[in-house]
């Protein structure tokens, strides 16, 4: 029993993104297709204990979830539209259900159209593409279940009732289109700065975000910024372990044992940024990329060359504006022409902006500490420590804090 | 709207107040009020459960109980009424709370005095 519910489960795991696609870019609906497949989960753990797991489990979950739209069309359970198109999908003998195509790069595009709000693309990605479930999805996003619920009962009705289109966009769409996606695959792996970023709630879905990268990497391998991002994360992801130490204490980067960095991932990550690089097109994510990449040198050469991650920054800026690559900029050129310089890029940012935004002031403070202005930075790290999530975070500025009054004494 | 965070600790929480431990635990707390500043309209740290005496009466008898309401493992330590713009900004300042590590924190949306 309990290995037919696994074999349910491998399947789920391996097959829902291509086999929800699949249905939703047929039906062009995708909380339909989504309900057909739960229903036809829902029979193989009914089925499969008794009568066995068939050979080709994914075409038995594609037939049963069929049948079971069929079984809709009849009774007139689904919009009129989508009847020719559901009958064809029943008679069309090219294909096959063992061998139906992989529209996940629609799937894709549609949960992050600019018709779906902001906020809702990326966990509507991760539930249709991976299969995440809802309340997983809350949490990560510390939002309430049952507003998360809602959401993405509402963006996919959005989806059904706006017609919007399964497809994958034209060329001329593509490049602000493709920006979308990349940008809901990102929201799903955390800021980016290594502070916070990938350390707080987000870390938990740092696997599924590679994944989708992965998804996307494999269905456009020609596209630089899709290399890009997952070279930007895999870079993240190799320091992992190195974050914390062996009492599970925050490290920050500068202070990280490069022993503990993944040199495969490392390696993995160079690979795809520089085969990104021979396409001709910079943008965001490489750049991104070229900032960590920069920082694992450090594993084999032992110094970080602040210089040029502050060119990449301020080339970043040019790009994209962020307050993420601001903080980043102005930590970076501290490093490399002192503290005050970085100082007076904090300062020169939007007071409102930074008010709530921790690594503001967690950089700020170390850098009004280097600075010797400790009456300064006191209030600084008071302020970090009470903007961070990451208890580990919190007491290593505590740390920073109690060696300031130290000195100061 | 205004939110009520109630701040549910645990006993190495409250041993750590005044423990070698209490800068530590008081400095962060410190910070989370600060961090919040005006957004914060009332509330109070909380005596230890220890301290607690609950009161019911039933059937016009008094009944008087020492310690806490409930007997669970995470009690409560404190509460603040904030304001903030929705549910998703009072559950973030709720996951900053140094409770929310080790224990629990709730949060309850105000009920206004109109629907009294």
């Amino acid at each position: 029993m309990s290995d037919t519910h696994e074999a349910v489960v491998a399947a789920a795991r391996r097959s829902y993104g291509r086999l929800v696609a699949y249905l939703a870019s047929r039906m062009q609906d995708l909380a339909g297709a989504e309900d057909a497949l739960a229903d036809a989960f829902e029979r193989a753990l009914l089925t499969w204990p008794r009568d066995g797991v068939p050979d080709n489990p994914d075409a038995w979950l594609l037939t049963t979830a069929r049948r079971r739209l069929l079984d809709d069309v009849r009774h007139a359970r689904v919009r009129r539209e989508a009847e020719p198109l559901l009958i064809l999908m029943m008679d069309n003998p090219a294909e096959p259900a063992d061998a139906f195509p992989d529209e996940r790069l629609k799937l894709l595009f549609v949960c992050a159209h600019p018709a779906i709000d902001v906020g809702v693309r990326t966990p509507l990605m991760l539930q249709a593409v991976l299969g995440l479930d809802a309340a997983t999805i809350a949490s990560a996003f510390l939002v309430a279940p049952v507003s998360m619920g809602q959401r993405l009962v509402r963006a996919k009705t959005k989806i059904r009732a706006a017609g919007i289109a399964f497809e994958v966009p034209g060329e001329g769409d593509l490049p602000a289109r493709l920006e979308t996606v990349l940008d809901a695959i990102y929201a799903a792996y955390g800021t980016g700065w290594d502070a916070s970023g990938a350390n707080g709630r987000h870390a938990s879905l740092a696997r599924e975000a590679v994944d989708l990268a992965r998804v996307l990497v494999a269905l456009m391998p020609d596209q630089p910024e899709a290399l890009g991002l997952l070279s930007l994360m895999l870079y993240c992801e190799s320091r992992r372990e190195a974050r914390r130490d062996e009492a599970n204490r925050y490290v920050p980067l500068a202070k990280q044992d490069v022993s503990r960095w993944s040199r495969t991932l490392i390696g993995e990550a160079g690979q795809l940024l520089q085969h990104a690089g021979t396409m001709g097109h910079i943008g965001r994510y490489q750049l991104e990329a070229a900032i960590q990449s920069v920082h694992a040198q450090r594993a084999l050469t032992g110094t970080t060359h602040w210089d040029i991650i502050a060119r990449f920054y301020g080339e970043l800026l040019r790009l994209a504006p962020t307050i993420g690559a601001q903080v980043g900029e102005a930590a970076a050129v501290a490093e490399w022409r002192g503290a005050q310089a970085g100082l007076d890029r904090l300062d020169a940012m939007d007071a409102d902006e930074v008010q709530r935004y921790q690594p503001w002031w967690a950089v700020r403070a170390h850098l009004l500490a280097a600075t010797g202005r400790v009456a300064e930075a006191r209030p600084a790290y008071e302020r970090a420590m009470g903007l961070a999530e990451d208890a580990e975070v919190r007491s290593f500025l505590a740390g920073r804090l109690a060696a300031l009054d130290d000195t100061s004494a | 709207m205004k939110y009520a965070l109630c701040f549910y600790e645990t006993a190495d929480n409250f041993a750590a107040r005044t423990s070698g431990n209490a800068p530590e635990y008081w400095s962060a707390w410190k910070a989370y009020a600060g961090a919040l500043g005006d957004r914060i309209t009332g509330g109070s740290a909380l005596q230890s459960p220890a301290t607690a005496t609950t009161v019911a009466v039933r059937g016009g008898k008094r009944q008087v109980q020492d310690g806490p309401y409930a007997d669970t493992k995470e009690q409560l330590g404190g509460f603040m009424l904030i304001e903030a713009a929705n549910l998703d900004e009072a559950l973030e300042w709720a996951a900053k709370c140094p409770a929310a590590a080790t224990g629990r924190v709730e949060v309850r949306p105000a009920l206004s005095t109109q629907s009294m």
